[in-house]
C-alpha cells in the first residue's frame, strides 16, 4: 500500500475512529478525554486537510475495500470535489477540535468519553460520505452520520424540549434518507448497478432524470435545511453543545451540498436548465426566510441557525446559477457561479463554526443563552469578543473579509444572466438578485444585533457575577477559525485554483489561471469586475492609520471620563438598552406577514404590567400542523385493530394465513 | 506618465477630503437662502470642526476601546471610498481594486462600526439610534446594489471608470432604466446621508433622530472625525451619482493641463448644482414618520429594481 493521499486520509479516517475508542478507557475522565483526544482528533484534521488539499492537485483515486456485505465490496474515490470537502472538513473540525478540548467538562448529560467516541465518529462518517463511490457505502456513511449526531444533539437527554430536538433531527433526516434512497434507486436506471460509475453510465430518460434530481433536492435539502424542511435547525441547534453545533452547522450541513453537487453535476451528466431555476427560486426564498427570522430571534443560537438557513438558501441559490448556466450550455459562467458557491461553503463553515464557538464560551461564562440577558461581555471577555467581532464582519459579508469574496464571486454570476437565451429567466434573474442583495444586507442587521446585544452596552442582568474569559484551548480553537476567516478573505487565489479543478472535473471549463493572482481576482475579464482584497485590506489600514496619527500628531490627546450623557436623563439603567426583542422591531413591522406574532401588551391599569410577544414559524401551521394531525388520524384508525383480545388476534393470524393461501393456490 | 496619473490621484483624493465641509456649508447655505434666512455662512463647517479639535475629549467610563477606535474606521472608510470614486477625472489608483459592490461594502463598514460604537455605551438612546440605522441600511444597500447593477448591466462592467467610459463614448440615448436607477438613487442618497424625509441632520430630537442618536456621547475629535465623514459620505454619494447619471466632462487619463483643468471646472459647477438641488429637494419636503421611512425605502428598492427589469425587457 504505497502513501497516497487516499491510504492517508483513510488512516486518518480509522484514526478518528481509534480516538474515539480510548475515550471508552477513561469516560469520565476530563482531563483524559479533553486535554489528550480531542487535542489529537484537532491535529489529525490538520493532517486531513493537508492530505486533501495534496488531493485536489494530484490525478483521481478509486479504491474498493472488501467490506461489508458479502459481494457488495465499499467503492472509494478521491476527486477534486471530494478533495474540496475533506479540505473543508479537516480545516474547520481543527478549530473545532481545539475548542472541544477545553469546552467538554463533565456534568449530567453523556459522559465525555462517550461524547468524544460519538464526536470522531461523527468526524469520520461524514468524510466517508464525501469518498463513498457507490450507494451503498454512500447511505452507510450518510446515516452513521445522521446517527451519531443525533447522539450528540442529545447529549442533556434529560431535557425535554432536548429529547423532542432530537426526535425532530432524527425524523427529518429519516425522511431525507429515504428520498435519498429513491433517488439512488432512480439513478442506477434498471442496471441494478449501484456504483456512481454506473450512475453516470446509465442514459436516463429526461424525465427520469428529473425525478432523480427532484428526490436528491429533497433528500439533501432536508439534510441542509432548504424550505420548508428546515424546522429541525433552529430546534436542534440550541439543544446541542456548541461545539456539536458548529460541526453541524458548519461542516454536516455542506455535506448536503457536496452531496447535491455531486448528483447534480457528475451523476446526472445532462444537466436540465429548469432544474437550475427551481433551485435558484428554492435558494432565494430560503435565503430571504433564514434573515428575517435571525433577526427577530432572541436565543442567540436560534439566531446562528437561521443564519445558517440563510446561508444555505444563499449557497442554494448560486448553485441554482451554476445549473441553469450548465443546462444552457456556457461552460464558463457556471464555472463562475459554482467556484462562488463552493467558496461560499467553505467561508460559511469557517466564521458560522467561529460564532457558533463563540455561544459556547458565552455560555459557560454566563450560563445564559438569551440575549436578553446578555450584555457588556467586551470588558470581561476580550478574546472571544475579538474572534466574534472578527466573524461577525466576515459573516455580514464586509471587505476585505471571506464572507465579502463569496458573495461577490455570487453577485458576478448573477450579472451574467442577461446573456442567457430565455425570456422568462432574463424576467427572473432581476428579482433573483435583488432578494439576494436583499438577504446580504438582512444579514448585517443579524450580525449587528448578535455582536452589540451580547458583547456591547452593559449587562442586562446587573446582578450576574462577572464573565471569564475563554480558557487557552478554547481561545487556540476561536483563533484559528479567525484567521482561516482572515485567510480566506485576503487570499482568494488559493481557493480560486483550487476550485479550477474541481471545475474541469465536473463541468470541463475552468476560470483559468487569469481569474486569479495573489493580488487580485477578476473573473472573466480585467475590464469587466476586478477586485483586490489585499489592496482594500491594506488601504483601509493604511487609512485609518494615516488618520489616526494625523489626529494624534496635531491636536493634544487630552481625555476626560465621566458618566455616559444619554441627552442629560436622570434615572439610568441597563434595562433601557434595547432587548433582543426590541432590535428585531423594525424587522418585524416591515415583513408583518412573514410571521405569525401573539403579542400580550399590558394595559393601563395593570397592576402587574405584563409584555410577551412570540412570534413562531408560519411553515409550522401550513405543513407541519396538517401532516402531523394527519398522521395522528390515521393512527387513531388503525389503532381500532388493537382490541387487546386475543381471541380477535388470532382471527387476524387465521385471516392472514387464508389470504396468503389464496394466493399461492 | 504614471507619476503624473498618480500625483493627480493622490492630490484628487486630498482635495476632495479638504473640500468635504465646504459641500455641507454650500447645503446649508443654499437651504438658508431658500427659506428667506442669512445662513451661517459657507465656511460654518470648518468652523465647528476647528472648535471640536480644540476641545478636550470627553468619554463615558463605560466605553470600550471599540467606541474609540470606531470614528477612525468611519473616516478611514470614507476616505478610501473618496480615493476609489471618480470625482473630476478617472484616474483613481485603487479603482481596479475595488468594483461598486466593493464600494457598497465599504459604506457597509462605516455603516457597521457606527452602530456597533453606538450600542457600546448600553444608553437608551445609542441602541435605539442603532437598531433604525440598521433598519435604514438593510433596505438603503440593496437598492444601492441594483442602482449600480442597471448601470453595469448597460455598461457590462461593475467598474465605476468603466461604467463612466462606456457611457460618456457612445453617443447621448436616453436609457428608461437609468431613469428609474436615478430616482431610486436619488432616494437611497436621501436616506443614507440622514437628509430630509429620513433624517434631520438639523435636530437633537428624541423621538425622531437615527444619525445624530447613534453619535451622541462622542465629543471633540472623534466627533469632529464623525462629522468630516459624514461630509465625505455626501461627497461620495453626489460623486456616484454624477459619475452614473451625468458622466460627461470627466478627465481621462493621459488628458494633458488644459482637459484636467477644465474638467476639475466642470465636477465643482455639478457638484455646485447638486448642493443646490438637495437644498431645494430638502426645503420642500416634511420629515417623514419614523414608521414610513420603510415605505419610502421599499419604494428605493422596488424602483430599483424596477430599472433592471426594464433593462432586460427592452435591452437597455
Amino acid at each position: 500500500m504505497s502513501l497516497t493521499p487516499l491510504s492517508i486520509i483513510l488512516a486518518l479516517v480509522l484514526a478518528w475512529f481509534a480516538v474515539g475508542l480510548l475515550g471508552l478507557i477513561a469516560p469520565r475522565n476530563v482531563a483524559w478525554v479533553g486535554r489528550t483526544l480531542f487535542p489529537l482528533g484537532a491535529a489529525m484534521g490538520l493532517a486531513m486537510a493537508v492530505a486533501a488539499v495534496l488531493a485536489i492537485f494530484g490525478a483521481t483515486e478509486t479504491r474498493i475495500l472488501a467490506i461489508g456485505l458479502p459481494d457488495l465490496p465499499m467503492h472509494l474515490r478521491l476527486d477534486a470535489l471530494s478533495a474540496f470537502f475533506l479540505a473543508l472538513i479537516g480545516v474547520t473540525t481543527t478549530g473545532i477540535s481545539l475548542f472541544a478540548a477545553g469546552y467538554f467538562r463533565g456534568g449530567d448529560g453523556t459522559a465525555p468519553g462517550l461524547m468524544g467516541l460519538q464526536y470522531h465518529v461523527f468526524l469520520a462518517s461524514m468524510a466517508m460520505v464525501v469518498l463513498a463511490d457507490d450507494a451503498f457505502a454512500f447511505m452507510v456513511a450518510w446515516e452513521t452520520m445522521a446517527l451519531s449526531s443525533y447522539f450528540l444533539v442529545t447529549t442533556q437527554h434529560r431535557v425535554p424540549e432536548v429529547q423532542s430536538a432530537g426526535f425532530l433531527y432524527l425524523l427529518l433526516a429519516h425522511i431525507g434518507a429515504i428520498s435519498l434512497l429513491l433517488c439512488f434507486g432512480v439513478l442506477q436506471g434498471g442496471s441494478w448497478q449501484f456504483t456512481f460509475d454506473a450512475m453516470r453510465a446509465a442514459d436516463l430518460a429526461p424525465a427520469w432524470a428529473s425525478v432523480a434530481f427532484g428526490l436528491a433536492l429533497f433528500g439533501f435539502g432536508a439534510k441542509a435545511g432548504l424550505l420548508p424542511l428546515h424546522v429541525w435547525l433552529p430546534e436542534a441547534h440550541p439543544a446541542a453543545p456548541s461545539p456539536v453545533s458548529a460541526l453541524m452547522s458548519g461542516v454536516m450541513l455542506k455535506t448536503a451540498i457536496y452531496g447535491m453537487v455531486r448528483v447534480s453535476f457528475d451523476l446526472l451528466p445532462h444537466t436540465q436548465w429548469r432544474w437550475g431555476v427551481v433551485v435558484m427560486v428554492v435558494g432565494g426564498l430560503t435565503g430571504l426566510f433564514g434573515a428575517v427570522f435571525a433577526a427577530v430571534q432572541s436565543d442567540m443560537k436560534r439566531l446562528l441557525a437561521y443564519s445558517s438557513i440563510e446561508n444555505i438558501g444563499l449557497i442554494f441559490s448560486g448553485l441554482g446559477l451554476a445549473l441553469l448556466f450548465r443546462g444552457m450550455g456556457m461552460g464558463t459562467l457556471s464555472a463562475l457561479a459554482l467556484a462562488a458557491t463552493l467558496y461560499h461553503c467553505l467561508n460559511h463553515a469557517q466564521f458560522k463554526s467561529l460564532l457558533f464557538l463563540v455561544t459556547g464560551s458565552v455560555m459557560h461564562a454566563t450560563g445564559e443563552r438569551s440575549l436578553g440577558k446578555l450584555g457588556g461581555l467586551l470588558r470581561h471577555m476580550p478574546w472571544v469578543a475579538g474572534m466574534a467581532l472578527i466573524g461577525t464582519l466576515a459573516m455580514a459579508g464586509l471587505p476585505p473579509l471571506n464572507g465579502f469574496v463569496s458573495e461577490w464571486l455570487l453577485l458576478q454570476s448573477y450579472l451574467l444572466t442577461p446573456s442567457l437565451p430565455h425570456t422568462l429567466i432574463n424576467m427572473l434573474a432581476p428579482l433573483g438578485v435583488a432578494v439576494f442583495a436583499l438577504t446580504t444586507a438582512l444579514a448585517s442587521y443579524v450580525l449587528v444585533k448578535f455582536f452589540g446585544v451580547i458583547f456591547l452596552g452593559q449587562s442586562r442582568e446587573p446582578t450576574a457575577p462577572p464573565a471569564r474569559d475563554a480558557g487557552l484551548l478554547e481561545r487556540a480553537g476561536l483563533i484559528w477559525l479567525a484567521a482561516t476567516s482572515v485567510l480566506l478573505g485576503l487570499l482568494p487565489v488559493l481557493v480560486l485554483r483550487a476550485l479550477d479543478r474541481v471545475n474541469l472535473e465536473l463541468i470541463g471549463s475552468s476560470l483559468g489561471e487569469r481569474a486569479a493572482t495573489w493580488w487580485s481576482v477578476m473573473p472573466l475579464s480585467s475590464e469587466r469586475a476586478s477586485y483586490s482584497p489585499l489592496a482594500l485590506g491594506i488601504g483601509i489600514l493604511v487609512c485609518v492609520a494615516l488618520t489616526f496619527l494625523l489626529v494624534r500628531r496635531l491636536y493634544h490627546g487630552r481625555i476626560r471620563l465621566c458618566t455616559p450623557w444619554g441627552c442629560g436623563y436622570p434615572q439610568w439603567t441597563p434595562r433601557m438598552q434595547d432587548t433582543a426583542e426590541g432590535f428585531g422591531q423594525p424587522i418585524r413591522r416591515v415583513f408583518e406577514p412573514f410571521f405569525e406574532v401573539q403579542r400580550q401588551t399590558p394595559t393601563a391599569f395593570d397592576s402587574a404590567p405584563k409584555y410577551r410577544v412570540v412570534v413562531t414559524d408560519r411553515w409550522w401551521g401550513l405543513i407541519y400542523a396538517p401532516i402531523i394531525r394527519l398522521v395522528q388520524m390515521l393512527s387513531r384508525w388503525v389503532s381500532f385493530l388493537q382490541q387487546g383480545n386475543i381471541s380477535l388476534y388470532l382471527l387476524y393470524s387465521f385471516a392472514t394465513l387464508l389470504t396468503l393461501l389464496a394466493f399461492v393456490l | 506618465m504614471n507619476a503624473l496619473n498618480f500625483a493627480l490621484a493622490i492630490s484628487e483624493t486630498v482635495m476632495a477630503i479638504a473640500l468635504a465641509p465646504l459641500l455641507l456649508g454650500l447645503v446649508d447655505q443654499c437651504r438658508a437662502w431658500l427659506q428667506n434666512r442669512r445662513g451661517a455662512g459657507l465656511l460654518q463647517p470648518y468652523r465647528t470642526l476647528r472648535k471640536l479639535l480644540k476641545k478636550d475629549a470627553v468619554v463615558a467610563q463605560t466605553a470600550s476601546p471599540l467606541f474609540r477606535a470606531s470614528p477612525y474606521v468611519q473616516f478611514g472608510a470614507m476616505a478610501l471610498a473618496t480615493a476609489i470614486i471618480p470625482i473630476f477625472g478617472t484616474h483613481s489608483l485603487l479603482a481596479t481594486s475595488a468594483d461598486t459592490i466593493a464600494l457598497v461594502g465599504l459604506f457597509a463598514i462605516a455603516r457597521v462600526f457606527t452602530a456597533l460604537a453606538a450600542m457600546d455605551i448600553g444608553t437608551a438612546f445609542g441602541t435605539l439610534g442603532a437598531r433604525r440605522e440598521m433598519m435604514i441600511g438593510f433596505l438603503s444597500e440593496p437598492a444601492l446594489l441594483m442602482v449600480f447593477f442597471t448601470a453595469s448591466l448597460i455598461t457590462q462592467s461593475t467598474l465605476l471608470p468603466n461604467i463612466v467610459i462606456t457611457m460618456t463614448s457612445h453617443e447621448l440615448v436616453i436609457y428608461p432604466s437609468l431613469a428609474f436607477a436615478a430616482f431610486a438613487f436619488v432616494m437611497v442618497l436621501l436616506a443614507e446621508n440622514a437628509r430630509i424625509p429620513i433624517d434631520n441632520p438639523s435636530t437633537h430630537l428624541e423621538l425622531t433622530m437615527i444619525h445624530e442618536a447613534m453619535v451622541l456621547e462622542y465629543s471633540a475629535r472623534h466627533l469632529a472625525l464623525i462629522e468630516w465623514a459624514t461630509a465625505l459620505k455626501l461627497l461620495n454619494f453626489a460623486a456616484i451619482g454624477l459619475a452614473l447619471f451625468l458622466p460627461w466632462g470627466l478627465s481621462a487619463p493621459g488628458d494633458g493641463g488644459l482637459a484636467i483643468a477644465a474638467s476639475l471646472l466642470i465636477a465643482l459647477a455639478k457638484l455646485a448644482l447638486f448642493c443646490a438641488v438637495l437644498a431645494l429637494i430638502e426645503t420642500m419636503s416634511a420629515k417623514l414618520r419614523i414608521f414610513r421611512a420603510p415605505e419610502f425605502l421599499g419604494t428605493a428598492f422596488l424602483l430599483a429594481v424596477l430599472g433592471l427589469l426594464v433593462h432586460q425587457l427592452l435591452g437597455s
